[in-house]
């Protein structure tokens, strides 16, 4: 490893070793203004009270805290279902809203300074990590990344495996303890949207930044090629413009936050009563946002992937593939490429589809009727299975946590209903496919091997047969590492796909 | 009917596979090399860390079980041409495979072969198909003995050379075909410095034309490759392992590992002595048809007795091993056919740069024919055309840093396309990926 490169690594340690360090800084005191302005009125008298033994006393760590506030709300809760006073037990989420209240200290004060301490330098650490690169000569850059412990699921991958894999259970099931790294970005969040960062905010931060400073790296990466390099820029545009910037100026406007390119059944709660009321009562462009994110789902796909195949979404525009073509690229080469894990793909994707319509279906039939009972089932019970079990679990903590050890597209290849929609259409009525090269293929093994999507592409190259697959998301990475160009994406008349291997290859005159 | 095919490489393995797609009969595969049928081609990319082992096997091991295909590990020490039986090592065994986890999950699991469970060192065959491909060359002044001194064919050299460049600065590559360049970019990767010496006075001129020939061989300077033109090595030096080479200028340079890579050649000194005609290869008619009857050989390891117009006798290349493989089986099992195989292509890498090259096109150019090359001003992209003088029909192509499609090429070769109609047609060869620069409007202007 180079100078610069042993010296931006220890920068990005250092920064993400104060990352964590920041979990440990602020004090927290409970007040009764803090109290007074969280609880509302009618938990004062009941949770209020309860609280008192808490207030005043100065906590040096926020998780003590907030595993204090947790315990007395728990056990208030405890003993009124004991008693079985259903409609006193307390749901609201105070946990979150009431640390992050009471806490004091440096990161309230001086955000800045401890943002760029941590996750400034951090990002900057990586692009200096990153920068050699550049002394190499353009092409292909695959060398050791089966003897390197990051990226063969080695020690370093299990390593940031479980960071990531705790990171979105906190993030997902116990923000309360996060409450410190969303301090970090109050002040972005002011900025942008006028008030403090939720959880959802911090997210959104980080997840931007890592598809800007890994796509970055993209970049440096494929400079030899447009392809991967237009490709790397159009998903780092869609993550900062659409996915993180525009909704938040919409709140800050006093629109509802809307995500122009997220597409149902992706964006599963798109058709839940709280979002179609709040788009309604939001005028025109309510109205507008509703009828678009309509019209993506039912014209969009088939049109768009008609002429373009279903990279135009997932390796162009989509956020979960923008982290996974970004951040997710040193991990593509670990993903399953037998038959047998294809077989469990097809069955998980189609599951996960026909889980989520059912799911819309019940929730609009409940919107609409006003009864949560459909058949024999609670529509709000399955809505938050849904959510709880593919939104959060399959989709954050599988999907994202699992790159370092199962690959960058666990969700996209054996999750996401939007995917197995956009599959429908590239393989049933697409000018889409990936063109092999007659008989140039030595069966090397580079393309299936770097196929993120688990596609065993050279089994179709090495006997002439076009890849028309409903997962393949044309990130192009196949035809980049072919040492023989064998393969390229194009879009061409429908019909001239070779769907069936030819008997003999070209060149045989047999 | 039992086949027999000795070689579980591209050539025995596409044999096997397309006799099992036209007919039931029984068919043992035998290798002393790997269990299983793997890539050649890519083992420099297990040696870069590209990929694994596993990653270069082109079929998943339940795949012979699925085909019926028995695979035997083991050796053939010697050919009883007269009783139709093999002699086998004594250590050879059958391959059987025991199913995933993964594979018994989702069912993917197939009847395992009925082979007895103890392997009978005599192997009778109803029909024998040798396949046993190369071996590297050597000149005598290479010791074989020496530790660090190797070539590179088999999946045994690429694990001598994960062991021999332990701790290794410096390598000296001998040959610069395409296995040497291959080895230099190798050894490069792991951050040894590679000299490579060169017998002609340009790299690869007896191939490749001069100005190709010239521009390979500065991009492989530029990867600090020190390329040695017009130098041939005299002798090795070293006692428990090599530690110098003399060349024949009587330049020393001290290294810890020869590489040598002066080409290849039939795998066949296990047949010498034996009624089957053997000459540098294992000698064929267009059929693939020995001297012997029920005796095929396909792949590296023949000599073809009367090779088509614009193919050479003895050609070691992938796609000509799956051809004869192709061809072979439909002897076997269904209509005596003939080995055609038709236009000449072929591809290499030499480090960035890809080579693909369809026709014939001859490092000289010859007195008929009229040659056109493009170069580009500052990148190593480059496109060469020959046409015959007085027809004005193209000949061939040869691209470099540019990816022509096999198709249209080959249309063209074959409907003896005039070069004014190649160079108006020049973009639907193209087969670069989207977005990437296009030249022919530069390469027709210079055309
Ligand atoms: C490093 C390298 C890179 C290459 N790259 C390219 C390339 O890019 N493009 C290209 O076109 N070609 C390339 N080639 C050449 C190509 O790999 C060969 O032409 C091809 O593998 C030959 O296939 P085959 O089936 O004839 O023989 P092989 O692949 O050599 O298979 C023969 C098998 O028979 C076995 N065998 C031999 N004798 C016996 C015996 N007595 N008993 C039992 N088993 C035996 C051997 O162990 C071997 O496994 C490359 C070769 C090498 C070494
Ligand atoms: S087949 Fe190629 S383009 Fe499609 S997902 Fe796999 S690597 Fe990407
Ligand atoms: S990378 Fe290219 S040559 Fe290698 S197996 Fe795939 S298509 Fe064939």
């Amino acid at each position: 490893m180079n100078i610069l490169s042993r010296f931006g690594i220890l920068l990005f340690l250092l920064g993400f070793g104060l990352w964590l360090y920041t979990l440990t800084l602020n004090e927290f005191t409970l007040t009764e203004s803090v109290v007074k302005t969280i609880i509302k009125p009618e938990h004062q008298a009941t949770l209020g009270t309860k609280l008192t033994p808490m207030l005043n006393q100065t906590y040096a760590r926020g998780w003590a805290f907030t595993a204090d506030f947790d315990r007395i709300l728990n056990n208030l809760n405890a003993e009124y279902r004991t008693a079985q006073q259903w409609d006193k037990v307390i749901y609201d989420e105070y946990s979150f809203a009431i640390s992050k209240a009471a806490a004091v200290g440096p990161l309230k004060t001086q955000p800045w300074r401890w943002l760029f301490l941590t996750l400034g330098l951090a990002a900057l650490g990586a692009l200096i990590f990153f920068l050699p690169d550049l002394q190499r000569l353009s092409g292909i850059s695959n060398n050791g990344v089966f003897q390197n412990p990051a990226t063969n699921r080695g020690w370093i991958g299990w390593l940031v495996g479980t960071f990531l894999i705790g990171f979105y259970i906190f993030l997902y099931y116990y923000p309360q303890y996060l409450v410190n790294w969303t301090m970090l970005v109050d002040p972005v969040s002011k900025a942008l949207n006028g008030g403090e960062a939720s959880r959802w905010f911090l997210y959104g931060f980080l997840y931007t930044i890592c598809v800007v400073v890994m796509g970055l790296r993209m970049l440096l990466k494929y400079r030899h090629s447009r392809y991967q390099q237009v490709r790397t820029l159009s998903v780092m545009f869609f993550q900062t413009a659409f996915a993180f910037l525009i909704p938040e100026v919409l709140v800050s406007l006093n629109m509802p936050y809307f995500d122009f390119k997220n597409i149902w059944p992706l964006d599963y709660d798109f058709f839940f009563d709280y979002n179609l009321n709040g788009l309604i009562q939001s005028g025109h462009l309510g109205i507008f946002m509703l009828v678009w994110g309509i019209v993506l789902f039912v014209l969009g796909v088939p049109v768009m992937t008609y002429f373009f195949g279903k990279r135009w979404y997932c390796s162009w525009v989509c956020g979960c593939g923008g982290l996974a073509e970004t951040l997710g690229d040193p991990y593509r080469q670990l993903s399953n490429k037998s038959i047998a894990s294809w077989k469990i793909e097809r069955y998980l994707i189609h599951g996960v589809l026909v889980f989520a319509v059912v799911m819309t279906a019940m929730v609009l039939y409940s919107y609409f009727t006003g009864s949560s009972q459909v058949l024999f089932l609670d529509s709000y019970s399955v809505r938050s299975a849904y959510g709880f079990w593919i939104g959060g679990i399959f989709a954050g903590v599988v999907g994202t946590g699992f790159y370092p050890l199962m690959g960058n597209r666990v969700w996209c290849r054996f999750g996401c209903p939007l995917a197995a929609y956009l599959g429908y259409w590239q393989r049933a009525k697409s000018r889409f496919r990936i063109t092999t090269n007659g008989g140039q293929c030595i069966s090397c093994g580079n393309c299936s091997t770097y196929c993120e999507m688990g596609i065993d592409v050279r089994a179709y190259a090495q006997r002439g047969q076009d890849i028309v697959r409903s997962s393949c998301v044309g990130c192009g990475i196949c035809s980049a590492v072919c040492p023989r160009g064998v393969l390229n994406l194009e879009n061409l008349a429908e019909g001239s796909r070779v769907t069936v291997a030819p008997e003999v290859l070209r060149g045989n005159e047999i | 009917m039992h086949i027999v095919i000795i070689g579980n490489g591209i050539a025995g393995i596409t044999a096997a596979r397309h006799i099992r797609k036209l007919s039931d009969h029984r068919i043992t595969v035998i290798s002393k090399e790997t269990d299983h049928f793997f890539s050649r081609t890519a083992l420099m990319y297990v040696y870069m860390g590209h990929l694994r082992y596993e990653h270069t096997k082109p079929y998943e091991d339940w795949f012979w079980d699925k085909n019926r295909i028995e695979l035997i590990r083991g050796t053939v020490e010697k050919i009883d041409f007269d009783q139709k039986t093999l002699h086998l090592s004594a250590d050879s065994r059958v391959v059987k495979h025991q199913p995933t986890l993964l594979e018994k999950l989702t069912k993917t699991v197939f009847p395992t072969i009925q082979t007895p469970q103890t392997l009978p060192t005599e192997l009778k065959y109803d029909k024998l198909i040798i396949a046993t491909g190369s071996v590297p060359r050597w000149a005598d002044e290479y010791p074989r003995e020496l530790a660090g001194v190797q070539g590179l064919y088999s999946f045994q050299d690429l694990e001598l050379l994960e062991k021999n460049t332990q701790n290794v600065q410096k390598a000296v590559i001998v040959g610069g075909g395409l296995i040497g360049v291959e080895m230099a970019e190798m050894l490069h990767s792991r951050g040894i410095h590679v000299t490579m010496l060169v017998r002609e006075a340009s790299y690869w001129n007896n191939v490749l034309p001069h100005e190709e020939s010239a521009l390979i061989g500065q991009h492989i300077r530029r990867h600090g490759i020190d390329l040695r033109l017009s130098t041939e090595l005299r002798t090795v030096k070293g006692r428990a392992r090599v530690e110098a080479i003399q060349t024949k200028e009587g330049e020393e340079i001290a290294c810890q590992l020869v590489g040598v890579t002066i080409g290849v050649m039939p795998n066949v000194q296990f047949l010498q002595n034996s009624p089957l005609r053997i000459n540098r290869g294992v000698v064929v008619n267009e059929y693939l048809e020995t001297n012997l009857p029920d005796v095929y050989a396909v792949g590296d390891c023949v000599e073809h007795q009367q090779p088509r117009e614009g193919r050479k006798a003895i050609e070691q290349i992938w796609y000509t091993g799956r051809m004869m493989g192709e061809t072979v089986a439909r002897t076997i099992c269904d209509t005596r056919t003939a080995y055609q195989p038709g236009v000449f292509f072929n591809s290499a890498k030499f480090f960035d740069i890809e080579y693909q090259t369809y026709g014939d096109v001859p490092a000289q150019c010859p007195p008929d024919v009229a040659s056109v090359y493009w170069q580009h001003p500052t990148k190593e992209v480059a496109l060469r055309i020959n046409y015959q003088k007085e027809n004005q029909a193209v000949t061939g192509f040869n691209a470099f840093g540019l990816r022509l499609r096999h198709e249209v090429c080959e249309r063209w070769l074959k409907q003896h396309q005039t070069i004014e109609y190649v160079r108006q047609h020049l973009p639907e060869a193209n087969f670069d990926p989207e977005f990437f620069e296009r030249y022919e409007a530069q390469i027709t202007a210079t055309l």
